[in-house]
């Protein structure tokens, strides 16, 4: 199903998604201290975006290099001990209490539709006893992390590329260097490490809420709880669940650098805010689906679907 | 102490500031006046650091900070303070935590120390007792009074001050270009103070630059801009001292 959601999708938007977002990211004239701050440690001369040659894949090899040295500078600072606790645990409730709640309604909704459109089939079928294990191991390996992932980002990465874009154009970000306080030490590595911490609990929630929606819904539908929890017991196991939690950890990461970033590269006052958030969203998004199926491919091995 | 030469930045494809050239001894304080536009904020960064000039340099104790990655301008930024346009407090922190913010990230002072250091910062700007407010809670002078105690607090041995008094009550802009002054003579502070009050920078200032479009249109002490042959500066002091 991904795989084909993938190849239509990528027929048909992502190219353009992407190509857009990147142009437009590349095309506005953007000060070189955002630069700097994204060479943060790593001493790059700072020098003006490439405006010429074959157009977005500069972009996309632009963009990747950039949240690369983001995420590598405030990975330095971590094994510098430059990590501000205090400040990574905030960001941990803020994203629990504001990211968990949506994670939770959005899992259980789409667990209880998939088992409402398929029960029947299942019974149809005779396929019964395998109901309650083809929904967990979908909602384990797949939706749950995703639709944790993709509330996460709309949330939690939207919240941090507001506040950090807002921080730019107020001044409080060069305000910050001026101080000598490194952005990708104070800002991004408290976020990062708040991410990805936050997005397997995140994962577990979508997995079970998904799941114990799914039962419910199936049971109002002929499938007995009891029969839909052997079913999952014999058709799943914990691998299922540690590969879905593995790629919650690669989704945090990203959405965490990738919002800091669209955060840091603010130009343009409340508009480019505005601007920052909305891009930061649709990049970890499509992000999270292309990643997902290049995860799921690292992934792959023994599980029901497949065996 | 400071010196700027043939420095030129660009941003945004425009060339905002050219061929500058300016020294400031240590102790001496300059003050950069020009019309609102001419790249007075631009040059203040240029020295804090904070945006890379294009070309030329720019000379801290003899160090060009200019080819400097970001790790060691953050150790540089260290003995520069800034005190921005629009004070850029950070929003989520209180008043007492912003003024303690420098001190707090590069010194181990205990709790009382860092209390005593605070309200004594605070006290000079004349905002004692505002420790717990917001800066969402302040006024624009208030907040531009905090962004001075706050850039002051680790006592940099440069301060660059952006318009500090512009948006101030009479008594009040008095009182900070007495501080200025003041931190000089405690401190031998090196300063730059980019103004519009045209009157206050004939008090205050050592020696004057007068930028316009980019340039260093004069430099000298407050009787050479005076005396200055250039139309634009005599435009500019005619249209500040008219009735
Ligand atoms: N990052 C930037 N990108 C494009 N233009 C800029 C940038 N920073 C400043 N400018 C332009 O440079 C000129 C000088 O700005 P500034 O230094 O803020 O002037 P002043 O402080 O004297 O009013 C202005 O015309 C401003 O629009
Ligand atoms: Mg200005």
């Amino acid at each position: 199903m991904v795989k084909v959601v993938w190849r239509l999708s990528q027929r048909y938007r992502f190219g353009q998604v992407l190509d857009e977002a990147m142009r437009r990211v590349y095309r506005t004239p953007h000060p070189l201290y955002t630069s700097l701050v994204m060479a943060d440690g790593l001493a790059a001369p700072a020098r003006s975006p490439a405006r010429s040659g074959p157009g977005w894949i500069v972009g996309v090899l632009q963009y990747v290099g950039e949240t690369v040295s983001l995420a590598a500078s405030a990975i330095g600072h971590l094994f510098r001990g430059g990590l501000n606790v205090g400040l990574a645990v905030n960001q941990m409730a803020a994203i629990g209490v504001d990211s968990i709640p949506i994670v939770a309604a959005t899992a259980a909704s789409t667990g209880a539709v998939f088992a409402f459109y398929t029960a029947g089939v299942f019974l149809h079928f005779g396929a019964g006893p395998f109901a309650g294990g083809i929904l967990t191991v979908t909602f384990f390996l797949e939706l749950g992390p995703v639709l944790a992932g993709i509330s996460v980002a709309a949330r939690s990465g939207a919240a941090i590329a507001a506040e950090i874009g807002s921080m730019v154009v107020t001044e409080q970000v060069d305000a910050l260097r001026a101080l000598g306080v490194a952005p990708a030490r104070y800002l991004v590595l408290p976020r990062m490490v708040a991410c990805v911490l936050m997005m397997p609990i995140a994962g577990l929630v979508g997995d079970f809420a998904g799941t114990a929606a799914g039962m419910l819904m199936a049971s109002v539908n002929g499938i007995t709880p009891s029969s839909f929890l052997e079913s999952a017991r014999t058709h799943v196991s914990e691998i299922d669940l540690i590969k879905g939690l593995i790629k919650t950890l690669w989704f945090g990461l990203m959405i965490s650098v990738v919002a800091c970033h669209q955060g840091l590269k603010t130009t343009g006052g409340a508009t480019g805010v505005g601007r920052s958030t909305t891009r930061s969203v649709v990049l970890c998004v499509v992000l999270i689906f292309i990643s997902d199926f290049f995860l799921a491919q690292m992934l792959k091995g023994a599980s029901i679907v497949v065996k | 102490m400071l010196a700027l030469e043939a420095m030129d930045y660009t941003a945004g494809g425009r060339r905002i500031l050219s061929d500058i050239w300016l020294q400031v001894d240590e102790g001496e304080i300059l003050a950069v006046i020009g019309m609102s536009g001419c790249g007075k904020t631009s040059l203040l960064k240029c020295i804090a650091g904070l945006v890379r000039p294009s070309a030329g340099s720019v000379r801290l104790e003899g160090r060009d900070i200019v080819p400097l990655g970001e790790a060691d301008l953050n150790a540089v930024r260290r003995r520069i303070g800034l005190v921005f346009q629009y004070a850029a407090l950070f929003d989520s922190l209180n008043v007492y935590e912003n003024v303690a913010f420098g001190p707090k990230q590069h010194t181990r002072l205990r709790r009382a120390d860092l209390d005593q250091l605070v309200s004594r910062r605070l006290g000079e700007v004349g905002m004692s007792g505002s420790e717990r407010l917001m800066p969402s809670e302040l006024s624009g002078g208030m907040r531009k009074r905090v962004g001075l105690a706050r850039a002051m607090a680790t006592e940099p041995a440069v301060l660059l001050y952006d318009e500090p008094t512009s948006g101030l009550d009479p008594v009040i802009a008095r009182t900070i270009d007495h501080l200025i002054v003041e931190t000089r003579n405690r401190t031998r502070t090196t300063s730059v103070v980019v103004s519009h009050d045209v009157r206050s920078v004939f008090r205050t200032a050592d020696r004057i630059a007068f930028m316009h479009e980019g340039r260093i249109e004069a430099v000298g002490s407050p009787e050479d801009i005076r005396a200055s042959s250039s139309k634009v500066v005599q435009e500019f002091l005619e249209a500040d001292s008219g009735p």
